[in-house]
């Protein structure tokens, strides 16, 4: 019985320690596991100056300008917008008012892009659905 | 009920009681993976953004739930083993970490096969991919370390403590997607807001939650058969296991 509570105890300590632990190490690293900056981050200075991170929004609706394979649209939080120039090819998703996460650096106030991904969100439907959400929001 | 638990936990009677219970888990396993399939990728509407490519979600979804939840059973089969020293939660284990680690593997595969036309991308190391590729070096290192020692309780006792550890893992996959900015998208199904109203259509939801239930069964089916050639192996000493052998020569 003895025996048994004092193993009860190691795996309870073990379980309370591995989580302590856990729990201030990814406290301690959180700004680091952002994947992306918002526009609003940008512009709080919170994203590195001088060298490539990434950027993550909506691609502003209406902004898509298209030039052969070179695309400049702006990618907006609907707090601040950043205008991105890309080269390249874009995702199937990659569409006006879609969040899309894009790699490059500021130059002179244009993100230049070296990536661009579309991010998906969480909602499933099929298009009629879609169309019919569409309508009653008109 | 504790005597029943502990009758059933003998390896002899697992032995016996298991041979009966791996075809209600095998049958309807093989009938809701056929209606599961079908539904999922013929019967279904297509997605309004996606089209046809959002059907790998029937096999990757499931398949990243179980890679969680077998290491769940992992760790906790890992504590009951380690506390009451149960031979048979450490048989459970052990058995299950290579199922669990065939889960973990296609849920990363079928993910970076759909990222690619979707995303633009196989790849990222967001939270949520990173942390479910850290889930299959645990599951990797997990069967690696048990089979390190040759005594079979030393090793259940090493990879019982690195389950248990690994545990951590789990709810930092869960929430990845809420905690920090990632690539992958947030919880359809299995958040507590979400369980009452999900974010997916209840067509394309009916044959996520029939495939859900179809791999539960599969691991079940797996993880007793694969027991009871580890518990054979185990009691290879044993009088019983000799009057099994002698049995089944007949």
């Amino acid at each position: 019985m003895k025996k048994r509570q004092s193993r009860m105890i190691f795996v309870a300590l073990l379980v309370l320690g591995v989580g302590l632990a856990g729990y201030l190490g990814l406290k301690a690293f959180n700004e680091n596991l952002l994947y992306f900056f918002s526009p609003t981050d940008v512009v709080e200075g919170k994203a590195p100056t001088g060298k490539s991170f990434r950027l993550g929004g909506l691609v502003g609706v209406n902004s898509v300008k298209r030039d052969g394979i070179k695309v400049n649209f702006d990618v907006t939080d609907n707090a601040n917008t950043f205008n991105v120039e890309y080269k390249g090819i874009l995702p199937d998703l990659f569409r006006e008012g879609q969040g899309i996460i894009t790699t490059g650096s500021l130059i002179n106030g244009t993100f230049v892009a070296t990536e661009v991904l579309a991010k998906h969100d969480e909602n499933y439907m099929p298009p009629e659905v879609a169309d019919a959400l569409e309508k009653t929001k008109q | 009920m504790w005597k029943w638990i502990q009758a059933f936990a003998s390896p002899q009677n697992f032995y016996r009681i298991s041979k009966k219970i791996i075809p209600w888990f095998l049958y309807p396993f093989i009938a809701l993976t056929l209606v599961g399939l079908y539904w999922g990728l013929v019967i279904a509407p297509i997605d309004y953004q996606q089209g046809e490519s959002y059907r790998i979600m029937f096999v990757h979804v499931p398949a990243a739930w179980m890679s969680m939840f077998i290491y769940i059973v992992l760790a906790v089969s890992g504590g009951i083993g380690l506390i009451w020293q149960i031979k048979l939660a450490n048989v459970v284990a052990k058995v299950s970490a290579p199922i669990g680690a065939s889960f973990t593997f296609l849920a990363l595969v079928t993910g970076a096969v759909w990222g690619k036309p979707m995303w633009g991308t196989w790849w990222v190391w967001d939270a949520r991919l990173t942390s479910e590729l850290i889930l299959l070096f645990l599951y990797l290192a997990y069967m690696s370390l048990g089979n390190a020692f040759d005594n079979p309780k030393t090793a259940s006792k090493a990879s019982s403590v690195l389950a248990i550890v690994g545990l951590i893992n789990i709810p930092i996959i869960h929430y990845s997607v809420t905690w920090w900015n990632t690539l992958h998208q947030g919880a359809s199904v299995s958040s507590v807001e979400k369980i009452a109203a999900p974010a997916i259509h209840p067509d394309m939801l009916m044959p996520l939650i029939l495939m859900s239930i179809s791999f539960k069964l599969l691991y079940g089916a797996l993880m007793l058969m694969r027991a009871r050639d580890e518990v054979l192996i185990r009691e290879q000493n044993m009088r019983w296991v000799k009057n099994v052998i002698m049995e089944d020569g007949k």
